[in-house]
Order: C-alpha cells, then sequence, then structure tokens
C-alpha cells in the first residue's frame, strides 16, 4: 500500500494494485456523512471493434452494446440489484460514456455492505436471452427521451460533423435498430474482454477508515478466481485532422435556435503529463477568449447574440479532443460567424492574462474538490489516462502564453471548426 | 447532521453553518415574495439585472473580472417558487484561501461584492441602468420560450397550469412573456426598493467559519431596516368532482405522461413524514413500485417516478412512454396508486423505504446547497424543525399512518404530452 500526501490540499490519497491487477484507491474523507464508491471499467462507447477474449481476430459489436451492459448488470437471477442496496439504504447508480462505464454507490450506514454488494454484482454476471430482450424497450425509451432533447441532438450533431472514422461520433446508447442485435452471447463476450480486474479501477472516498476498506477488498478479491490478465487489442481508427462535415442543420420541434460550433484537436497526446497540459492549456484559453469576463462574451451578450445558456467546454480522453462553443440563441447563423472569426482572429495573450486566467482555474479546481462524486469520477477519467487529478494545479502553475499559442496554432484552423445548429421546424 | 447559527440583524436573518466539509465558502442570499400575477415578471428580471453590474464594477465585464480576481469565486442567480412564495436565490461561492497560500480575506471581498450588488447596484436618473434592464428583458424572454423546448420541464409546467388554473401556483417562475415590455427601468428599480423593504430575507454562510468571524462584517454591510413579515395566504381551490384530462399534440418521438395529486398536506403537518414515506413506496426510488412495474416488469418507460412539493400539497407521477401506450401506463400506475390505498405493501418495502429516505437527507446534507435548502423549510413553513428531528420523525411512521394518508391523496389531473398522429418516426 502506498500512501499519496497532498498538503497544500490536505488530502492523502491510499493507493494499492492488487494481485489480480485491480487498482485500488480510497480517499478519506472524514467529515462527510457519506462515503461514495465507484468499480469502473476502462469500456466505452468507443470501443466497439476489438479482439474479444480468446479469440485472434477483431470483431466489430452493435452500437451501444456497453451501455446495454451497464444496464443489464443490475439485474441477478433472484431480482434486482437496486433493491439490495436500497435496503442497506444505499443509493446506487451506473452511467456509461465514451471511454468508461461506472457502477457507484453513495451511502451513510452499512458502507462495508454496500462495498461488498457493488463489487459482487459487477463481477457476477448474469445474461439470459429473456431479460436482454426485455431491456430493448427500456433503452428504446430512454434513446427516444435524448430524440426529443434538442441540446442533446445538438451536442451529439457537432460531435458526429467532427469525425469521419473515430467512434466517438456513435451515440452511447446506439439505436432503436442496432440495440435490436444485441443477444446475451454478445454480452458475455465483451464482458469477458473488459471486466477483468486488470482493467478496472475501485475508487472511494468518504469517513471510512483506508487500512479496514482495504482489507475488506482485498478479501473480497481474494475469494473469487480470475483468468490472468491480458493486453486488450482494440481497433485504431485513422482520423484525418479535418471535420467530416463543416456543417449541419437539425430541424425540431422548438422555438429557440440552438447553434454550436466544434473545434477537433489535432496531436491528442493519448497518455501522461503531456495530455493534462494539453488539456489545461486548452481550458484556459478559451476561457480567455468566452469567458463571461472576456470582452468577446460581453459584446455578444449586449449584441443579443447569445444568453446565460452560453457555454465552452473542452473534452481530451484516450485519442480524441474536442472544444465546444455556443448555445441558445436568435441568430444561429451569426453566432457561428463570431465565433468562428474570434478563434481564427485570435494571435496574442500576454503573461498578466494568463496568470489571472489561472487563479480563476484554480480557484474553480478547489471548487470541484467540495464534490466527492466530482473527485472520484474525474480521477478515474484521469488514471485510465495514465494522469492523475491532483496534478491539475502543478500543471496549471507550470503553463505560460507560449503554451496557451501553441495550443491555439493547433487547433484554430478553419478545417477543425463545424457548426451544429438546431432550427424551428418549418410549419408546413 | 449540522449545526447553524441564527442571528436576526435588523431585517437579516443571518444563517451561519461552520463546517470543514468544503474548499470554499458559500454565501446564499434569499428573498421571499409572495407569488402574484402582478409582481412574479419584475420579480424575475430584478436578480439578472443585479449581477450585471453595481457602481464600483459598471459593466459585466468589470464585474466579472473581479470575480476572476478573486480566485475564480463564482455568482449565480436562479428562481423558485415554494407554496405561493417567489424565492430569489443569489449564491457566491469563493476559495478558502488556507488552500491557496495567500493571505488575502477572500470571504470579507466576498461579502462586500455581495452588499454591492444588493444596495449599490449600477443606477442612473432613479431607475436601474436602461441599457442592462432592456438587455435583460431580452434575455428574460428568450428565457421563457425556452420552457417549451424541454418537453419534460415543459409538461410538468404545463400540468401545473392546469391543476391549479387561476390561482398563483400556476405562474411560471420566469413570469409572463406579455408582461416583460410593459417594464421600465424606473419602475422595476422602485419594486426592488420596496422588496428591500418589505421581503423576508435570510443571508447563509457555509464554511470554515463560526457567526463570531462575520457577524461584524455582516451588520456592516447589509443595513436592512427591521421589518414584520407577511404571512403567506395560501388560495383555496375547489375540489374538482372528476379528473381533468388534457392531452396536447405536438411533433413529440416520446409521450410524457404526468399525473397530479392533490395530497392535502404540507411540510407545516404533522402527517407529512407519513406522506414522504407513502411517496418512497409508491414512486420516489428505485425500488418503488412506479419504477419496478411500469419499468422493469413491463418494460414501458426509462424514468417513472413520483416526486411531492412539500409546500404546495401536490404529489406528481412522471413517466416518458411510446405514444401508443397511454392506456397501458395509466393503468399500471392507477394500479400501483390503488394498491397503496389498499394498503398492499409490506413492512420490508416500509423499512427500505425509511432507509433510503435517512441516507437521502443525510447526504444532502453533505452540499452547502443542500443544507441551506433543508434549513429554508423552516423558513417557508411556520414550524421549525432541526435535522434530526425529521430524521426521528420518519423512524416513527407506522404502517397505520402510511395507509391513513393515502386516504387524503385524490388524482386531480392527467396530462398527456403525445406525437401527432400519423406521423413518421
Amino acid at each position: 500500500m502506498k500512501i499519496i500526501r497532498y498538503d497544500q490540499l490536505q488530502e492523502q490519497l491510499f493507493y494499492e494494485r492488487l494481485n489480480n491487477g485491480l487498482d485500488v484507491y480510497i480517499l478519506p474523507k472524514k467529515e462527510f456523512n457519506k462515503t461514495y464508491a465507484t468499480f469502473t471499467t476502462k469500456y466505452g462507447s468507443v470501443d466497439n471493434y476489438f479482439t474479444p477474449y480468446g479469440k485472434t481476430s477483431m470483431k466489430k459489436v452493435p452500437d451501444g452494446i456497453a451501455h446495454f451492459l451497464e444496464h443489464k448488470l443490475f439485474e441477478k437471477e433472484d431480482g434486482d440489484v437496486f433493491q439490495i442496496f436500497s435496503k442497506q439504504g444505499a443509493s446506487a447508480n451506473a452511467f456509461t460514456s465514451f471511454t468508461r462505464t461506472a457502477y457507484l454507490f453513495s451511502s451513510t450506514t452499512n458502507v462495508e455492505k454496500n462495498l461488498e454488494t457493488l463489487l459482487d454484482f459487477v463481477q457476477e454476471p448474469y445474461f439470459t436471452e429473456q431479460t436482454v430482450e426485455k431491456e430493448k424497450g427500456i433503452i428504446a425509451q430512454e434513446i427516444r427521451m435524448y430524440d426529443d432533447n434538442p441540446d442533446w441532438r445538438l451536442y451529439f450533431g457537432t460531435i458526429e460533423s467532427m469525425y469521419h472514422n473515430h467512434p466517438v461520433k456513435i451515440d452511447i446508447a446506439g439505436t432503436v435498430e442496432s440495440i435490436s442485435h444485441i443477444t446475451k452471447d454478445l454480452l458475455y463476450e465483451c464482458y469477458a474482454t473488459f471486466y477483468h480486474p486488470s482493467n478496472m479501477l475501485l475508487f472511494v472516498t468518504g469517513p471510512v477508515d483506508p487500512l479496514t476498506i482495504l482489507e475488506q477488498i482485498r478479501t473480497n478479491q481474494a475469494k473469487k478466481t480470475f483468468r490472468s490478465p491480458t493486453d486488450i487489442e482494440r481497433f485504431h481508427h485513422e482520423e484525418p485532422s479535418h471535420v467530416a462535415r463543416e456543417k449541419h442543420v437539425i430541424e425540431m420541434n422548438v422555438q429557440t435556435s440552438k447553434c454550436l460550433v466544434g473545434i477537433k484537436a489535432k496531436n491528442v497526446y493519448t497518455k501522461g503529463k503531456e495530455k493534462l497540459k494539453h488539456e489545461c492549456a486548452m481550458g484556459l484559453l478559451l476561457d480567455h477568449l468566452f469567458g463571461k469576463s472576456s470582452s468577446h462574451y460581453e459584446r455578444l451578450y449586449q449584441q443579443g447574440l447569445i444568453d446565460e445558456t452560453f457555454m465552452v467546454d473542452y473534452t481530451e480522453e484516450s485519442d480524441f479532443g474536442f472544444g465546444l462553443i455556443g448555445g441558445d440563441t436568435l441568430y444561429p447563423d451569426q453566432l457561428a460567424e463570431e465565433i468562428q472569426r474570434i478563434l481564427l482572429q485570435f494571435d496574442d495573450i500576454d503573461d498578466e492574462q494568463v496568470e489571472r486566467l489561472k487563479r480563476k482555474k484554480i480557484g474553480t479546481f478547489l471548487r470541484s474538490l467540495n464534490s466527492l462524486e466530482y473527485i472520484a469520477n474525474q480521477f478515474t477519467r484521469y488514471a485510465f489516462d495514465h494522469v492523475s487529478l491532483f496534478d491539475v494545479v502543478a500543471t496549471l502553475q507550470s503553463l505560460t502564453s507560449n503554451d496557451l499559442k501553441v495550443v491555439a496554432r493547433e487547433c484554430f484552423v478553419q478545417e477543425q471548426f463545424t457548426v451544429c445548429q438546431v432550427v424551428p421546424k418549418k410549419v408546413k | 447532521m449540522f449545526r447553524e447559527e441564527v442571528k436576526t440583524i435588523g431585517g437579516l436573518r443571518l444563517h451561519v453553518i461552520p463546517t470543514k466539509k468544503y474548499k470554499t465558502n458559500t454565501l446564499v442570499l434569499k428573498m421571499k415574495a409572495p407569488l402574484c400575477e402582478r409582481d412574479v415578471t419584475m420579480q424575475a428580471l430584478i436578480p439578472y439585472v443585479l449581477q450585471n453590474a453595481t457602481e464600483r464594477h459598471p459593466s459585466m465585464k468589470a464585474l466579472r473580472t473581479y470575480l476572476d480576481e478573486l480566485y475564480g469565486a463564482t455568482l449565480q442567480v436562479d428562481l423558485a417558487k415554494k407554496g405561493e412564495n417567489h424565492i430569489i436565490t443569489i449564491r457566491m461561492d469563493v476559495a478558502n484561501e488556507k488552500f491557496l497560500g495567500t493571505t488575502s480575506p477572500l470571504l470579507r471581498e466576498a461579502l462586500t461584492l455581495f452588499s454591492d450588488i444588493l444596495f449599490r447596484p449600477l443606477t442612473e436618473q432613479g431607475g436601474f441602468s436602461v441599457a442592462i434592464v432592456e438587455q435583460e428583458k431580452r434575455a428574460l424572454k428568450q428565457k421563457i420560450q425556452s420552457l417549451f423546448d424541454d418537453k419534460m420541464r415543459y409538461a410538468q409546467h404545463r400540468l401545473i397550469e392546469e391543476m391549479y388554473k387561476g390561482s398563483p401556483y400556476a405562474l411560471d417562475v420566469h413570469g409572463k412573456l406579455s408582461d416583460i415590455d410593459t417594464i421600465d427601468a424606473k419602475r422595476l428599480y422602485k419594486h426592488y426598493e420596496h422588496m428591500l423593504k418589505h421581503d423576508e430575507i435570510d443571508l447563509y454562510i457555509v464554511g470554515d467559519v463560526a457567526l463570531t468571524d462575520v457577524e461584524h462584517d455582516v451588520v456592516e454591510r447589509f443595513p436592512l431596516e427591521a421589518r414584520s413579515l407577511r404571512s403567506t395566504e395560501t388560495t383555496t381551490i375547489t375540489k374538482r368532482t372528476s379528473v381533468q384530462e388534457v392531452i396536447e399534440k405536438q411533433h413529440v418521438k416520446q409521450g410524457k405522461l404526468h399525473l397530479g395529486y392533490r395530497t392535502n398536506t404540507t411540510y407545516n403537518d404533522a402527517d407529512y413524514d407519513a406522506l414522504q414515506v407513502w411517496n418512497g413506496i409508491f414512486g420516489g426510488f428505485a425500488h418503488s413500485k412506479l419504477f419496478m412495474n411500469v419499468r422493469e416488469k413491463a418494460s414501458l418507460a426509462y424514468y417513472a417516478a413520483s416526486r411531492i412539493e412539500s409546500h404546495q400539497g401536490m404529489m406528481m407521477v412522471m413517466a416518458g412512454i411510446e405514444p401508443s401506450n397511454y392506456e397501458r401506463a395509466l393503468e399500471i400506475i392507477h394500479a400501483q396508486a390503488e394498491a397503496m390505498r389498499n394498503g398492499q405493501f409490506s413492512d420490508e418495502e416500509i423499512i427500505q423505504t425509511k432507509a433510503v429516505i435517512r441516507n437521502q437527507l443525510l447526504e444532502t446534507v453533505d452540499t452547502a446547497r443542500g443544507m441551506i435548502e433543508i434549513s429554508y423549510h423552516n423558513v417557508i413553513a411556520t414550524r421549525q424543525r432541526p435535522l434530526d428531528e425529521w430524521l426521528e420523525a420518519i423512524e416513527k411512521v407506522t404502517y397505520e399512518d402510511i395507509v391513513r394518508i393515502g386516504e387524503k391523496i385524490e388524482l386531480d389531473t392527467i396530462y398527456f404530452l403525445t406525437e401527432k398522429e400519423g406521423e413518421k418516426k
């Protein structure tokens, strides 16, 4: 076991890699009532083309299967895992992202029991043809819900336009059609490939005694047998740096238009310190240009091109990265032009401005550490890319105006921009 | 649990909640005004105007730049209704300097800014800045219109509108679109002055501080005259003779089914705890009857849940379903409500639900926002009840209490937002 201290943040992180390859992290937070635990596999919607465990050739699986598997793990021969958690006073949930599937609970009592339940239900799959068929109706309604949600359509429309080949462009839940091809055998195959402990991470945070918890986890894992770990072979999709589609307009039953400009990042580092640095630099740069204290924000707001919903976001995971800028607007074309012009005209930033941006970002980072959910989820996301969440402050402090300019030169290029709009359906 | 120190300073009630959980300090001001058609739109506009600029920071850019300098302090406003009260909330959150290696007194600087926002907004000729008011009027229009685009929120709003037609609770917290153009900067400022004199105002400070640390700073910066507090009137509504059914058709792929029930019970009532347990067994959680029967057994929905409006005496059920499954979904929901009324729930369901409610309340107070919401229930209601008493009361709820509360719950309105017929998917 290793203890990592972060003096400035007044935190201590306990870490151990178990014999079966599972990474376990425990962050004690004694002032809190609740304990929050996540058990995450490095397996998400982008992993749709890979060599299944025990096979020799690559295989393409139906879109939405990682998310489908997440739903089905909750059902067991003797009923629903939600029932067990709630008897133990816990609230349980799960989510699937582009690169991860996480199972989690939070509870203020029975932490040991709940942790046992979490580990056991994720490690004991039970899929039948009948329960798989039943789930299709439920997930179809989840997909329909998103179909009617203009913000989701806008978000995915933008990502879809950016990529030619990369599976990040595929909706996490798949489509009603694609999930119809999912069978129990396919689920077992994905499970066998991606749910080995060596591809997973357990994070526990709350008012816990780290040594007791760690011992409990060791004992739980020692009772089970696992095959020896193997490397997972995932298909690498060649992706050009220019976007697949420059503009995409979606007509929907809405009253207010929406517009997003997407920026496709070039030279994404797949792991380590360089990756964190790249992500932080891009974050600062976009905040400089479009944050609420920027002159561009003030002008666009005064001109009535944007409102409160205006957002700026940068995502960088695995081998993809993209920025998103936009929101509700009465003038979607004008806003798209303005945003792209601002990006292309950027040429300089001085160190004093960078210092102010860093100061803001460090305060924002501290605020995010108020949330146990944020800590567990973000720590896991970074860890899968060989980065530590707690290195964010040091990385921010190391950034210079030159780092920001390099990122701008790489990313603020017309052929890497895409525009997506949701507009009111024309009345026939 | 949490400890709260309360002190009345003129017209301000200051609540300090000392805790070492967080790396930031949170400041939240709540103004409670009556929810009424005449004032709702002005009240919706005011916080958005206030967060734009102050005398000292006379533009959005200046104000926001100052917040950045305070290590990215945040400033947000929002609106809510609790029963027939219109609640304006202004929040600031600022890093605790002890994690930053700086000696700047960030909390005090944030309090000064907060005071500037409230008492020294940017004004001209006896009114708010005309340019800011016009800009925020435009933004408010967009906000009201955007409700239509979020179908789940829209359906919820429409249910309430139909169920409480003609009473203040039917109003949108953002006001009325048709009233926006009648508002000018002077009249708005006058109304704001009226609110500062008459509304019930609570300031919460949550963080690693004690009342004695901040009391003096607050006294200096928040000069509010003492006031007599208005009691909230509640519109009495005549009972409907039969359930009202409203069906609305739009270009949607999923039908949104929302049911409104009168619980005839609010946070003020002694049997409110039994209502909470009733709702928990019925539809509040992933182990509840609605989730198990509408989703898990019948595969009709991704979400199927119920929730109560603590201060309004209302419960709503919501489910997203295939438009053609309307009758089937309704039948299953009615059957669950009927089972509840007939007392068809086990001791196990009661124990499980109590455990989850207890957990939920304890988790709520792990966030600054949650602690404030729990404490603020006692401002809205007339009864004072700390969290430990609330938790105890939940434990004491019996099977009979739950059956009895079921007798008070009446279905009032069924609202269904569904597809236009003959449309292909």
